[in-house]
């Protein structure tokens, strides 16, 4: 029952993921809001895999994979965004500030 | 019908209104982007399947598309970038 409840909550974040990579308007935009919440809910899911088998081998499996997904998720992102700036991908059009234009140069 | 099996149907539902992203971006970061949250949906709908078929090498398909997934988006920012990620 439990475990129902973090998978809930997981696939409600997936959700907002998802509505923000659809409607937002900008590559920046899309991969902020997508990548956070898609991580968060995930590692609630892999949470309620865990509560739902407790502590034997699926369970720790899970729980191993909740750390797995925030370091590769959060560094792939950052390389991806990285990569698009540096191969000249735009703002969008009604984006107002460019720091790390200054921080370049 | 299961609350469980309910919230996969959600959650693979969620997976495929993603690859609409993939399908139609202006560019091709919006693309590898959308590969990206792709993957990471597919380890949860792997996660959920393993609770609700019982069957436990599942999870282990989750991990190994998450780590998969890693390498493959790593591959394309460097492919994007068109150069080291380590300056």
């Amino acid at each position: 029952m439990i475990s129902t409840i973090f998978i809930s909550v997981g696939i409600l974040f997936n959700l907002f993921g998802c509505i923000g990579l659809i409607r937002l308007p900008d590559v920046y935009n899309r991969l902020q809001s997508a990548t956070k919440c898609v991580t968060l809910g995930t590692c609630s899911i892999l949470a309620g895999v865990l509560v739902h088998y407790g502590f034997i081998e699926v369970g720790v499996k899970a729980l191993l994979a909740i750390p797995l997904l925030f370091f590769s998720a959060t560094v792939a992102a950052h390389a991806l965004v990285r990569a698009a700036y540096k191969a000249g991908v735009k703002l969008g059009d009604r984006s107002v500030r460019d720091d790390y234009k200054d921080v370049k140069s | 019908m299961d609350m469980l099996q309910i919230l996969l149907y959600i959650q693979i539902g969620l997976a495929a209104f993603c690859l609409y992203r993939v399908i139609r971006g202006p560019s091709i970061a919006d693309r590898m982007v959308g590969i990206d949250i792709f993957g990471i949906l597919v380890a949860g709908i792997c996660a959920i399947l393993a609770i609700e078929t019982g069957k436990d090498f599942i999870l282990d398909i989750g991990i190994a598309w998450i780590i998969l997934s890693f390498i493959g988006t790593l591959t394309l920012a460097k492919y994007l970038g068109g150069q080291k990620l380590n300056e």
